[in-house]
């Protein structure tokens, strides 16, 4: 196990120098080695678990219609849709990969965290009101309101599904690693614990559940990430400066942490990166999908708003909690370090700094629960990714595109809860497949689609007069196909992944959304501006009728609206 | 909704003054996001030296820590302005957009 442990370390720090931002961006923790059963951790889960499906009881009283399935009947407040954002994002990949990364190299830590945020005001500036004034139930919705149904809305059914799988590989991969290090247990338990459970919240309890199983999750992980944070500054008289010269006293780099290192090498990746960070979040159908949960425009921006700020909380105090890891840590390697030895890393690999600072400040009953919450993290967002792409398929696919808009509710709700049942067992086999795969590369990739596949499409299709369909579905297209293609060709997959020569990748940036997005753009103008048809130019005189609904929320599709 | 309706409150002087002022307000707010985002990002990929920069002298937080925090801190701040005027004062100009149209 030792030298397993050395070995994956190892490996991380070669993925951080290789893979960059798709490391400390994804929900990839590495391999990790099995640890002892935890049974404190499990009995908290248990606790969470109970819970969560006592919610998910009367939440499946309260979903009878296609509308209560996907959207809990629209009857969510602002701050509660808010801290559900805020669940969404704050994944265990950023919980632990965050405060794992500021753990190994300080500064580097923060330069992501602000990377994961500022997608928000752009979101909020730009999209969330006229999401929630043209949008019912699915984000093609939007972006389908004056085009040809079909084609856009098999557009945006792939576009949402790809994403999601993606995003949903790395979360059951993390799941199964995670589950190994914090509960004791096999890989294939957790696995199939999450496919269960998750296909449970959604299949009875619909948007109703997933949120509030989502709103708990953020609470505890609030709560946990503020207690530990606390007790680092405690230590410290509330005074960072005295946290951050302890931490350089102890640190194999000394003084470097306190600057940025090697994460950023080349502005390119830098911006692009970047990018896809934060236009990916206004294409994330999971997350889109919020925005019609809130009865209002109002209130969709009341989300963002609180989204924003908890979310930037959160990641504040990541910070200190991988500072504080630096120095509470090594004040005890035997209990934190393998054999006791700081050179040859954590024990559980690099990403469990977090936790192990849990039982450093709080003994082993607070170690259970940040064990359970992070755990219940990657449960929460699987069931929210399941519920988005449950609603692209029976929405999108079956009754907009293969019942052309004639399916009534019913039919509808069975398809959806057919297709959770078979994304759930779908995800548990993928799961399994994917285990010993290197899946580092796999939530980027997934923001990288959502800001070129996605994000141009509902742009253009509400801010701009003259896109047609024609555009949105060439230019989309162009988006998801460059995306996935150069990624890769990409590092992070070339040579990560295929194993191929270090530094042969074709494309050598860390992420396409530079080129991808602005390609997506570029054919969304050029399609439609030569696009002549008879189609196009009643799509153009839709648009003025879609700009009023959009600007004044009249005619919005409200709560009672099914 | 039907065109001519949309035609009608396109032309309210009301409804321009909202779209205009809100997309001003949104687009202004935009810029200033992406400005001290990717000039942050610019700053670490070419100006690493002096974010490492001490605060002060003897001190150990560098410049690039309060920058950094300061960042997020801006991202909430300019989040919840734009949400608590949209809410209030755009809010009002579309109550009174829709209350006319309901008039007609």
């Amino acid at each position: 196990m030792m030298t397993q442990t050395t070995r994956n370390t190892l490996a991380l720090v070669v993925g951080l120098a290789a893979a960059g931002a798709a490391l400390a961006a994804g929900a990839d923790l590495g391999q990790t080695s099995k640890q002892a059963t935890n049974w404190v951790a499990i009995g908290m889960f248990g606790a969470f678990v109970a819970l969560t499906l006592f919610i998910t009881k009367w939440a499946a009283a309260k979903t009878r219609s296609a509308a209560d399935f996907y959207t809990a009947g629209g009857g969510i407040t602002g701050f509660q849709n808010g801290l559900a954002i805020a669940g969404d994002y704050m994944s265990a990949a950023s919980f632990l990969g965050i405060s794992g990364l500021v753990f190994a190299s300080g500064f580097d830590g923060l330069i992501f965290s602000i990377g994961w945020l500022v997608g928000w005001p752009v979101i909020t500036f730009l999209m969330a009101e006229r999401l929630r004034n043209l949008g019912k139930f699915t984000f093609a919705d939007v972006a389908a309101y004056r085009f040809s149904q079909t084609p856009i809305r098999s557009f945006a059914a792939t576009g949402s599904l790809v994403v999601v799988a993606f995003y949903m590989i790395a979360q059951m991969v993390g799941a199964g690693q995670l589950i190994k290090v914090l509960f004791g247990l096999e890989y294939q338990y957790a696995v199939v614990i999450v496919g269960v459970l998750m296909m449970m919240y959604v299949l009875f309890g619909g948007m109703t559940a997933t949120t509030w199983v989502q709103i708990i999750k953020a609470v505890m992980l609030l709560c946990g990430a503020t207690f530990m944070a606390i007790a680092v500054l405690y230590q410290f008289n509330f005074n960072p400066e005295a946290l951050f010269a302890k931490a350089v006293e102890v640190h194999a780099k000394h003084d470097l942490i306190m600057a940025p290192g090697g994460l950023i090498k080349d502005p390119i990746s830098a911006i692009s990166v970047g990018l896809a960070l934060m236009f990916g979040t206004a294409g994330l159908p999971h997350i889109l999908m919020r925005f019609f949960t809130v009865p209002s425009a109002a209130e969709a921006r009341k989300s963002v708003g609180w989204a924003t700020t908890w979310i930037g909380y959160f990641y504040i105090l990541t910070f200190i909690i991988g500072f504080g890891a630096i120095v509470m840590l090594t004040q005890d390697p035997a209990s934190y370090y393998v054999d006791g030895d700081i050179a040859k890393g954590l024990k559980g690999g690099g990403n469990m700094a977090a936790v192990h600072l849990a039982n450093a400040v709080g003994g082993n009953v607070f170690l259970g629960f940040i064990s359970a919450v992070a755990f219940a993290t990657i449960l929460a967002v699987v069931a929210g990714l399941t519920l988005s792409g449950a609603s692209a398929v029976s929405h999108d696919l079956y009754a907009t595109v293969f019942k052309k808009g004639n399916a009534d509710s019913a039919a509808e709700l069975r398809v959806s809860k057919i297709t959770t049942i078979c994304l759930g067992i779908l995800a548990v086999i993928l799961g399994i497949l994917f285990e010993k795969e290197n899946v580092a590369y796999m939530v980027m990739l997934a923001f990288a689609i959502a800001c070129s596949a996605n994000f141009p499409v509902l742009f253009m299709s509400v801010l701009w007069k003259d896109c047609t369909t024609r555009g949105a579905v060439a230019g989309g297209t162009v988006g998801l196909l460059m995306s996935v293609g150069l990624t890769v060709l990409s590092p992070a997959v070339w040579e990560a992944v295929l194993l191929n020569e270090k530094g042969s990748a074709p494309f050598p940036y860390s992420s396409p959304a530079l080129f991808s997005m602005s390609a997506a753009f570029f054919v969304i103008w050029l399609v439609s501006i030569l696009d002549r048809s008879a189609q196009a130019s009643k799509e153009r005189a839709a648009f003025l009728a879609q700009q009023v609904r959009s600007e004044t929320g009249i005619g919005a599709s409200t709560a009672s609206a099914h | 909704m039907k065109d001519d309706v949309a035609a009608r409150i396109a032309a309210n002087p009301k409804y321009q003054k909202l779209k205009s002022t809100r997309a001003g307000f949104s687009i202004v707010m935009t810029i200033l996001m992406m400005v001290v985002y990717y000039g942050y990002i610019l700053l670490i990929a070419f100006n690493k030296e002096w974010l490492g920069t001490k605060l002060g002298e003897g001190m150990t937080t560098s410049v690039g820590i309060p920058l950094g925090l300061g960042v997020i801190a801006f991202t909430i701040i300019i989040t919840n302005i734009y949400v608590r005027r949209a809410n209030t004062e755009f809010d009002a100009l579309n109550a009174e957009v829709v209350r006319e149209e309901g008039r007609k």
